[in-house]
């Protein structure tokens, strides 16, 4: 059985979690077309060390990981607020 | 051969038929260099050699032949797709499997079975209404059946109803068919090689000439060799390389599982399948049941096995085939997969001149093996991207034409 170390909930199988894909910087809402459909669609499918996302499927909760997609080892677990420190503008007036 | 069993029958050193003759070092320059070694990289060497008479060719890979996806695969071979570009597209190939054997003289062991999707909801058999329709009105063998028909063509299929998921009615896909994977490697590999192409296995490719946005030549670890044209066909691995061409691809590498029992006695003619189990089996010549089931629910580059695919795959196997419990699994193994997010191919030309890509092939390769290479054949050769595989270009992403292909196994949907 392959475990996950969830930073809110401690280690657990890996099939209480949902795969999230490659932590990518998500772009300018006005970037365009082109730029969307490629951080939508196109994957980096990095062979090695990678940053992703994964979900606590129970808890509903989305973490960070970093894995090595070539031996299956995952290097570290921490919470999202580790890597995303700024806070999204988002004006609450839409 | 009659004759060459009295001679040899008896004799420890029986002469082995060799596919192909080896070939020498690696040239300077070819014409064209295929990478992947796999049926589909080996069926457009053939192509390209018989029907544009380019023989100069240098088919690369960095294992043996067909030791990739093409090794690994459940070896269904059907065209009861949903979209109309699926489906057209894979009847071609199920017309050019079907003479294969005779075609290429070699036998391929293609056995035409018969191909069962089973649908437990009405969800599933409105998908399968919808599939039937799509494929009759494209010439395709296809129909929505009831269970007394599907209890006439597999009495063994368990029919209960006070199960989790009862089966409802399945898509009958008469001219579904399994035929010996590596068989149709071989046969491409042996015609291609006789034509004049040159096969180098253990030959890894590192690197990628561009000049001008243009492919100019291919390095590998036996040496840099220039060339006009180059074809990617490396399922499973076809980010790694594209990267070297510094194109990035809309595919996950997610390992896809499939096991074999110990051989029985012939009891399951069709091939079974079902999207909502996740299940699809067929009983080998040998007499083992094949299996296989939904692809793993991450990424990743490694062949490995697990225990949460085996317990879920046979779960469902119990509840379609009861009496199976006391089999026995004889081996197990995994291919990587090139899941796409429309569950469909990215084939044809790329924004590097001369620099051609069949990739994306997830869990539906094997069966158009022999399509994708007369087509891919095409597209190198004449510079000219068929019709066919138009549909399926890499720009489909930019232009949000995906073509969602439902019919996909292996995948929920």
């Amino acid at each position: 059985m392959k475990t996950l170390n969830c930073p809110l909930n401690g280690p657990r199988n890996i099939t209480e979690f949902a795969y999230g894909g490659e932590v990518e910087k998500m772009p300018a809402p006005d970037a365009g077309a082109h730029d969307w459909a490629a951080y939508v669609f196109i994957e980096k499918n990095t062979r090695g060390v990678v940053r992703e996302w994964w979900m606590h499927l129970p808890t509903s909760y989305w973490f960070i990981a970093d894995r090595n997609t070539e031996s299956n080892e995952v290097i570290a677990t921490y919470p999202a607020d580790e890597i995303f420190i700024e806070k999204t503008g988002f004006t609450g007036d839409g | 051969m009659p004759f060459g069993l009295l001679k040899y029958g008896l004799n420890r050193r029986y002469p082995k038929d060799p596919l192909y003759g080896k070939p020498k070092s690696l040239k300077p320059s070819y014409d064209v260099v295929i990478i992947g070694a796999g049926g589909h990289g080996l069926a457009a060497a053939y192509y390209l050699a018989k029907d544009y008479g380019i023989t100069d060719i240098a088919v690369l890979d960095k294992g043996y032949l067909a030791g990739g996806n093409t090794a690994r695969n459940t070896a269904i071979i059907r065209s009861n797709y949903l979209t109309p570009e699926g489906v057209q597209f894979y009847d071609e190939s199920v017309r050019l499997y079907q003479g294969l054997s005779k075609d290429l003289d070699f036998n391929i062991l293609y056995s035409e079975r018969g191909h069962l999707t089973l649908a437990h909801t009405d969800a599933a058999i409105r998908t399968a209404r919808w599939r039937a329709e799509v494929n009759k009105h494209l010439g395709v063998n296809s129909e929505l059946i009831l269970p007394d028909r599907i209890a006439e063509l597999c009495p063994e299929l368990s029919l209960a109803e006070d199960v989790r998921y009862p089966i409802l009615g399945a898509l009958y896909h008469a001219p579904g068919a399994i035929a010996r994977h590596d068989a149709v490697a071989w046969t491409y590999a042996r015609a291609a090689a006789a034509l004049g192409v040159e096969i180098h296995t253990e030959t890894e490719v590192t690197g990628i000439q561009i000049e001008n946005g243009r492919a100019v030549g291919v390095e590998t670890k036996a040496g840099t060799i220039s060339c006009g044209r180059v074809l990617q066909a490396v399922a499973g691995m076809s980010s790694v390389v594209a990267k070297m061409a510094g194109l990035e691809l809309p595919i996950r590498s997610i390992p896809l599982q499939a096991c074999v029992t110990e051989p029985v006695k012939p009891f399951l003619d069709p091939i079974i399948v079902s999207g909502s189990l996740h299940v699809y089996v067929s009983q080998s010549d040998r007499g083992e049941l094949v299996m296989g089931g939904s692809v793993d629910p991450y990424p990743l580059y490694s062949t490995r096995s697990t225990l949460e695919f085996k317990e879920e795959l046979m779960m469902h196997m119990l509840e379609l085939f009861p009496f199976i419990g006391n089999l026995r699994v004889l081996r197990q193994w995994a291919g990587i997969a090139d899941m796409t997010p429309d569950f469909s191919p990215v084939m044809g030309a790329t924004p590097v001149k001369n620099y051609y890509i069949d990739s994306g092939w997830g869990t539906w390769g094997f069966k158009a093996t022999p399509v994708c290479g007369k087509r891919m054949a095409e597209s190198v050769a004449t510079g000219i991207v068929p019709d066919v595989l138009l549909p399926f270009a890499l720009e489909r992403f930019f232009r949000f034409e995906q073509v969602g292909e439902r019919g996909a196994a292996s995948v929920g949907h």
